[in-house]
């Protein structure tokens, strides 16, 4: 089949339609609102429910409902609209509802601003919400990837039996790539899940094996060039296409220098790490203060590598561009900018 | 003497404090959904309508508080031909809740049935929007100053200005008589749900013994002497009946 030339939020919305997404209800903000226009003539066309809602609130009440009945449910927002699903979100978790959730990020607390940004990664991958769960959190670090995540986003959620949150940026949902969209799945509707009511205080030791399970089969992750490397750069999403780039241009020079490209955020690939000795881990975000950067630290001990230092690049509400990457580089080695950990 | 059976879709006694009125609005709903021979999906928030939990033996799902309406909206978009309805208090549906059950009642072909006791009986009888002026409770010690703190929430009333919503009523269950008046409401909100053209709501006031500090006796009669003074009894709005006459 041929490429199409698809911007990324709509890209992303027709592939939840083809993975089996049956319901959607969500709220506009920028930048994420081409998902919900799209989906709001494309579902009706082909049988599906949209519904536009009051507030990211009832959307993922909604959703909650939707997933209740076991329909394949989708809401999408960005920022601060996740920030008020979260008490869905974490019920959902609670019932062991599978549903998507697409948070194309935005930059900032509060309000924030429109600029491409990956500010949300804490919050995405340490639950959101009250209570002790995760969501399986994706990132795609480009359209394509995105359609392919979303379209076996339900495989995922279904067979785990929790939510998954697909974190894409501003700039993913913005632009316009070339993309192979799948063939459409056939819909299965899911048996009605717990019927009575809400789960009980044994749910939670119950929780700890799905939790391990989810622990053990989902880590995903992209190496370049890591296996001899003296510097590994460790990035996800846009930031991780620049530090492809970067890797390629200083191995041009001689220098030994990789990448690994966590896939799922959650859980996070803690497996990338093993068997790496560099001298410095680097990660390269697009935030204020560094968040990947804490569980990079925490892989680095984890596969044995404490000792080695992890530095941060956050280069606040811009993506960094090469040449960033590559003068944070040359002060990590001259031992000019001072380690995170 | 007859003796009624306890309807099959309440399938175990629920926690309710001596004398409350929710045990007696759920022994109606259940009955109706015998007698109905529909199947339904009942949606509660926080509260004390959590003590329903595990109570009903057809689908069930415990909500965010406040947020019953939209999971209704949702649920029901999926499962049209369900009765899909909420079981609420006053402060679920009404304060935190206010925008979800406005909402549902704007565009929702769902039924909600709102419990009014006049204050948040399940943290220990604090002040709600439905709280009479001078009533006490422990957020308002001195009695509800309505000049300050508001006059009560007509919950019924403002939905009804809303056109999808066809049916908004409010029943009272302080003697066997309300309490027959009160199924016969809350029967045609499910109708009219079932026939699929709109929003229904039934207010059913109720009494508090626990937090009012009262026993049940003096319950009673206080919603009859004094909630009904602020909180009249009977239809709001009604036009199912053309609704139900064309469905027949």
């Amino acid at each position: 089949m041929a490429k199409e030339l698809l911007k990324g939020n709509e890209a992303l919305a027709e592939a939840a339609l083809r993975g089996g997404c049956t319901f959607y209800s969500g709220y506009p903000i920028t930048p994420q609102t081409e998902v919900m226009e799209y989906l709001s003539d494309r579902m009706p066309e082909i049988g599906r429910t949209f519904i536009q809602a009051e507030s990211e609130i009832a959307a993922i009440s909604q959703v909650m409902g939707a997933a209740w009945t076991g329909e394949k449910a989708l809401t999408s927002s960005s920022g601060p609209g996740v920030s008020l699903k979260q008490e869905g979100i974490s019920y959902i978790a609670h019932n062991n509802f599978p549903c998507v959730i697409l948070n194309v990020c935005r930059w900032g607390n509060g309000l924030g601003s429109l600029d491409s940004a990956q500010t949300d990664y804490n919050r995405e991958t340490r639950g959101g919400g009250q209570g002790d769960y995760r969501c399986i959190v994706m990132a795609p670090a480009s359209i394509q990837e995105g359609v392919d995540m979303m379209y076996d986003a339900y495989d995922v959620a279904e067979e785990y039996h929790n939510p998954v949150v697909i974190l894409t940026e501003a700039m993913l949902g913005q632009m316009i790539e070339g993309v192979n969209l799948p063939e459409f799945k056939p819909v299965k509707k899911l048996g009605l899940i717990r019927p009575y009511g809400r789960a009980g205080k044994d749910y939670m030791e119950k929780y700890a094996v799905h939790y391990n399970r989810m622990v053990d089969e989902l880590e995903r992750w992209e190496s370049i060039q890591t296996e001899d490397a003296d510097y590994v750069l460790v990035a996800f999403g846009m930031p991780s296409r620049v530090c492809t780039d970067v890797v390629s241009i200083l191995r041009g020079k001689g220098e030994k220098v990789g990448l690994i490209r966590p896939i799922n955020l959650w859980p996070f690939p803690f497996k990338a790490f093993e068997g790496i000795r560099p001298k410095a881990f680097i990660t390269v975000e697009t935030n204020e203060t560094g968040q990947l950067v804490d569980d990079v630290a925490i892989a680095a001990k984890k596969s044995g590598a404490g000792d080695v230092p992890v530095y941060c690049l956050a280069t606040h509400h811009e993506c960094a561009d090469e040449e960033a990457v590559l003068d944070y580089f040359e002060k990590v080695k001259s031992g000019s900018v001072k380690e995170r950990y | 003497m007859t003796t009624r059976k306890k309807p099959e879709v309440w399938k175990k006694d629920s926690s309710f404090c001596p004398g409350c009125g929710h045990g007696i609005v759920i022994r109606l709903i259940a009955e109706l959904i015998e007698e109905m021979g529909v199947k339904s999906r009942e949606l509660h928030a926080v509260g004390c309508a959590c003590n329903l939990n595990g109570c009903w033996n057809d689908p069930q799902l415990q909500c965010p508080h406040g947020r019953a309406a939209a999971v209704a909206v949702g649920a029901k978009a999926c499962e049209p031909d369900d009765l899909v309805f909420t079981y609420q208090g006053d402060g679920d549906a009404y304060v935190i809740g206010l925008s979800e059950t406005m909402n549902a009642g704007y565009r929702g072909n769902i039924t909600s049935i709102i419990i009014n006791n006049n204050n948040f009986g399940m943290t220990g009888g604090q002040m709600s929007w439905t709280t009479l002026p001078g009533q006490t409770t422990t957020t308002s010690k001195k009695g509800r100053d309505a000049l300050k703190e508001g006059e009560p929430f007509k919950g019924p009333e403002l939905l009804s200005q809303f056109e999808n919503v066809k049916f908004a009523a409010r029943g009272a269950v302080y003697n066997p008589a309300e309490v027959n008046k009160t199924k016969a409401l809350i029967k045609k909100a499910f109708e009219l749900q079932m026939s699929g053209e709109g929003y229904g709501v039934v207010e059913v006031l109720c009494g508090c013994p626990t937090n009012w500090k009262m026993s049940p006796v003096d319950s009673n009669k206080w919603i009859e002497d004094a909630v009904t003074r602020y909180y009249g009894l009977g239809i709001i709005k009604d036009e199912t009946a053309k609704i139900l006459k064309e469905a027949i």
